[in-house]
């Protein structure tokens, strides 16, 4: 049993859940399936075929394949773009005819020729754009049409022409060289398939045409709509289709310098095979440059594969229709399932053993009233005031969900003003010794609000990105609190990196570490991540002594130190643990002490369920979201605690009346203010036996000189 | 319910059926005036029984096309089904039993199409045409392996009759055509599956919605056009004694969608009946015979039935416009 129980520690300490997951998230997986099947096909023919890995093979491989690629990037742009283009097959031999044409009949030299060739395939993808474009006609039949008047032409041509080209062999020194020669160890063909793929690649990933032409193919009426010159784009896609076509047509003819009828049969269906294997979408939106490569080199293998092993005639097409079934088969079902999958593994509950909380029933956590006398400010006219902080003017700050920080006028605070208006959702709060007040933005980042003009600035929205992530987590998701050291170094708690503010309980589900700490100094303007895998780090405070900074780990309900001088420098410890709730933010007292915020309680179900992470992965999948366990956000308290980790004092408020829920609290002259993310109001309550001149801004920056009213 | 709603889109009631139907009057009469020998009864007869075949292909894909989908592996399915027919038969097998096998084995690929349209969810299009595809390689690997051209054997007995014999006179490729279509019409018209294959053509997701198992009348389109393949299969290779197997990568797959959609059958589904079909074979009928007795050479008859094709669809697009904003994503 125990072995077990090690076994399963062990399990969830070491085996890495939430990266299947991110990994899935990924665009890049769209790739594995076609990679997968390429390399598969490539070792089964490797293992079938005597003598494939020989040079002589590959070299003619690579040949060919530059002229198939060629074709299948043009069938490519047209899929990227929601449509087919079928006749490639018949304009690649009008290429191929046309070419030798020049040649042999015309006497044009190469340049001119292939150039020609080029412009005149490209005129069949303008009829077929003009016509699929503009006038709106059903790609797959218009492309047919094409496709059958095409090839009659080049049926008409190649009886007018074929016996006196077969009289004349063009020869010349770059001609032979396209079709035999080439660089070092790649053939010709293969190097201009390789300028127009790292062309084509860019353009797609990298240019504003190319994702005009991915949007249009995601959602013509949307990008329609949108404005984009829909038309005129899905025009321009048929035409360089065309022109990539004829290009391979070019490289056709030097190679084999023969034109038949049988040229360029069948090879939109190969086409087709090949880019919708490499995992290109039918009707469009999805895909790239590297998808219709790796499409192209399976069918290539496959095709060539088949007619080396000898198989009779029939074995190609059956081979290739098998193919192409199974290719569309994955797509659809990928498409269709991988959010659906990604959802269903994206959750990923890890084992947490809680320590028995600290009692209620006596010490320094006994159940009291003191929270009962609450004053109320605002109430119902902010919402969400996640933290409240004051300045040494003694106005009042707070933030709300609409992104606006609203302060509130001493002494009553009954009347408040917009501050500033930031968006996102403000949470914690803290003043530089300029009285500028900086912000940390649910979604946003850290921001700062200039007190001379109140206009605000980013501070800082983005971090170092971890050497192994899968998922970047340079951008930051979920600023949580902030303070400011002695130095002005800015530290600040990201609660966590797997999910937006508002799927906070799937992360109090997952309780894994998935917050950090990161540390902004405005010195340099660097951002840097200082310590990572926290359990949703939440309240932050610099000690009174200015040597350590204090954070709260919500789920893990304890409280750590941070050194950043003296002899354990860098070093995290733990300060108070086995809190009866969650804490949240911490903010310095007045008599040398802290307080913290416990936002709720620890349930002994939930407890129970953070020790069996299968049974909350199969709550997450199975059951919808708002019946999962939660933690017990419904009632809190604030404690007190001292540097030496002794909670000292708690206030509970049994009726949950006036101030239900508790995230963060200030202390001032006396007073304690506090801010709860779920409330409409903020609430205030008279200590007894404080320091009556105490202010958070002097405990940090000292006395204001002179300017006090 | 849909052919009044396409009369109140056309404007002045000029449907693309009636353009055709015009269109083919005009040439008729043209060539009639023109053309010696053009009016000869024979000639007339040869008309119809060169387009019979045609017209039960277009028959089998009517109904696949009203339901919103398109059988591109028809021409593959009729050649290899029907020329290993020929081939058991030439064995030495039973002429009935031959006929069953090649049936089944049509019907079994055109289901297979079906499941993989309606239950897997590809494309129609790339179903059809993968399945076109694979029946054509694996009839040629395994079935058919000796040569393109499957000749019909004297063993072939009665059943030779369905090319070549007449009734009361009249070819009986024709009469079959024109049972069939009788049948395909009173399917559609009477039967309840010939309902819903609109209802789906129309909206699928709403047909769904009401009720409708929309899966297996799916399946069951495809095993109609199937079916149509093989008796039209059966016509040509008893017409001219032999199957030429080669003929899956022709154009015929492409002369069938020609008739289908020239008589004005919507390709997005639920709009057309037998009569757009009948009109669209005409059509195509008059045009080859005249060409042909012009002697205009095949490929300058392929260019003028493609552009015709375009034409047509053309037409389609004016007549039912496709607006961006109704526009089906992926519909291509």
């Amino acid at each position: 049993m125990s072995l077990t129980n090690t076994l399963k520690k062990w399990r969830y300490r070491w085996f890495p859940d939430h990266v299947v997951g991110e990994i899935l998230s990924k665009n890049w997986i769209d790739n594995a399936i076609p990679f997968t099947i390429m390399v598969i096909t490539v070792i089964i023919f490797g293992a079938l075929l005597p003598n494939f890995y020989g040079g002589s093979n590959i070299g003619i491989l690579a040949r060919q394949y530059g002229e198939l690629a060629l074709v299948v990037l043009a069938m490519t742009t047209v899929i990227l773009v929601g449509g087919i283009d079928l006749s490639v097959g018949s304009n690649f031999a009008l290429g191929n005819f046309m070419m030798l044409y020049f040649l042999n009949i015309a006497d044009l030299p190469v340049g001119l020729a292939a150039l020609l060739v080029v412009l005149i395939c490209g005129t069949v993808g303008l009829v077929n754009g003009l016509l699929v474009g503009y006038l709106r006609l059903r790609a797959f039949l218009t492309t047919l049409v094409t496709l059958i008047i095409v090839r009659a032409i080049v049926d008409l041509l190649l009886l007018q022409y074929a016996q006196q080209m077969s009289m004349s062999f063009y020869s010349s020194p770059l001609w032979d060289a396209m079709g035999m020669g080439g660089a070092w160890v790649f053939p010709f063909s293969f190097i201009v398939l390789a300028v127009v793929a790292i062309i084509g690649h860019i353009v797609f990933s990298r240019s504003g045409v190319g994702w005009r032409l991915l949007a249009i193919g995601g959602s013509r009426r949307s990008a329609y709509n949108m404005g984009l010159p829909v038309r005129r784009l899905v025009c321009s896609a048929y035409v360089v289709s065309g022109m990539l076509v004829g290009l391979a047509g070019v490289l056709y003819a030097a190679r084999l310098s023969g034109a038949g009828s049988d040229t360029g049969i069948g090879l939109e269906v190969s086409a087709l095979t090949a880019a919708i294997l490499g995992g290109n979408s039918l009707g469009g939106g999805r895909g790239s440059v590297s998808k219709a490569l790796m499409g192209a080199v399976t069918v290539l293998v496959l095709t060539n594969g088949v007619l080396r092993l000898g198989l009779n005639s029939g074995s190609g097409p059956m081979v290739l229709g098998l193919a192409l079934l199974f290719a569309v088969f994955i797509d659809v079902r990928w498409m269709k399932n991988r959010q659906k999958l990604l959802s269903k593994v994206y959750v990923s509950p890890t084992l947490v053993e809680m320590p028995e909380p600290r009692p209620t029933n006596s010490g320094p956590f006994a159940l009291n009233d003191r929270l009962n006398a609450v004053e109320v400010i605002a109430q119902g006219e902010v919402e969400s005031p996640e933290d409240v902080i004051l300045d040494d003017e003694d106005f009042l700050y707070s933030g709300n969900r609409h992104g606006d920080i609203i302060r509130y006028f001493p002494p009553d605070y009954t009347r408040h003003e917009v501050y500033a208006h930031i968006g996102g959702s403000p949470l914690g709060m803290a003043f530089d010794p300029a009285g500028n007040l900086l912000v940390c933005v649910g979604g946003m980042g850290l921001y700062k609000i200039t007190k001379a003009d109140r206009s605000v600035s980013l501070v800082t929205d983005e971090t170092n990105r971890s050497l192994f992530s899968v998922v970047d987590d340079s951008r930051l998701r979920l600023a949580d609190d902030l303070d400011i050291a002695p130095d002005g170094k800015i530290y600040f708690s990201e609660a966590t990196v797997r999910y937006e503010m508002h799927d906070w309980p799937v992360d109090a589900l997952e309780s894994r570490g998935n917050g950090r700490i990161i540390c902004h100094d405005p010195k340099t303007g660097r951002t840097t991540t200082v310590l990572r895998n926290l359990t949703f780090p939440n309240g932050i405070c610099t000690a009174h002594d200015g040597k350590s900074i204090l954070f709260a780990e919500s789920w893990a309900c304890r409280i750590n130190r941070y050194w950043l001088e003296g002899p354990k420098k860098g070093t995290t410890e733990v300060l108070v643990d086995r809190l009866p709730g969650y804490p949240d933010n911490i903010n310095r007292a007045s008599d040398g002490t802290y307080w913290v915020a416990l936002m709720g309680m620890r349930s002994p179900a939930l407890d129970l369920a953070l020790g069996m992470p299968a049974f909350r992965k199969r709550m997450a999948r199975r059951i919808a979201a708002d019946q999962w366990l939660y933690p017990n956000l419904n009632i809190g308290c604030v404690a007190r605690f001292d540097d030496a980790g002794e909670v000292q004092e708690t206030l509970w408020d049994r009726r949950a009346a006036n101030h239900p829920m508790i995230t963060s609290m200030r202390e001032h002259k006396g007073w304690l203010y506090l801010g709860g993310i779920t409330n409409n109001r903020i609430g205030r309550i008279r200590l007894s036996d404080r320091d009556e001149g105490w202010t958070g801004f002097a405990s940090y920056w000292g006395k204001k000189k002179g300017a006090s009213a | 319910m849909k052919q009044s709603t396409k009369r109140t889109m056309s404007i002045g009631a000029l449907s693309q059926e009636k353009i055709v139907f015009a269109i083919t009057v005009a040439m008729f009469l043209i060539f009639a005036v023109f053309l010696n020998g053009f009016l000869g009864a024979n000639n007339l007869l040869a008309l119809l029984r060169s387009v019979s075949v045609l017209g039960i292909l277009g028959l089998g894909m009517l109904i696949v096309v009203l339901g919103r989908g398109i059988d591109l592996s028809m021409v593959a399915n009729m050649a290899i089904s029907v020329a290993w027919t020929i081939q058991l038969v030439g064995n030495g097998m039973g002429l009935g039993p031959a006929l069953a096998i090649g049936f089944a084995f049509a019907l079994t690929m055109s289901l297979i199409c079906g499941l993989l349209v309606a239950y897997a969810e590809i494309s129609a299009i790339f179903a059809t045409l993968a399945m076109s595809s694979f029946i054509y390689g694996f009839g040629r690997a395994n079935l058919i392996t000796g040569t393109d051209v499957v000749y019909l054997p004297a063993s072939f007995g009665w059943a030779s009759q369905i090319g070549q014999g007449r009734l009361a006179g009249i070819p009986i490729p024709i009469l079959l055509a024109v049972i069939l279509a009788v049948l395909v019409y009173l399917f559609l018209k009477l039967s309840k599956h010939g309902w819903n294959t609109y209802n789906i053509g129309d909206n699928a997701t709403a047909a769904r919605i009401t009720g409708i198992s929309v899966r297996p009348t799916i399946v069951l389109q495809y095993m109609l056009s199937g079916t149509a393949a093989f008796v039209a299969g059966l016509i040509t290779a008893t017409a001219v004694q032999s199957m030429n197997t080669r003929i899956v990568n022709s154009n015929m797959i492409y002369d069938v969608i020609l008739i289908v959609v020239l008589g004005g059958v919507s390709l997005s589904g639920g709009r057309g009946t037998v009569r757009n079909v009948i009109v669209g074979t005409l059509l195509i009928g008059v045009l080859v015979n005249g060409m042909t007795i012009m002697d205009i050479q095949y490929t300058i008859q392929n260019v003028i039935k493609s552009i015709i094709l375009l034409m047509a669809v053309i037409a389609d697009s004016v007549l039912n416009p496709r607006d961006e904003q109704t526009g089906q994503q992926g519909d291509i």
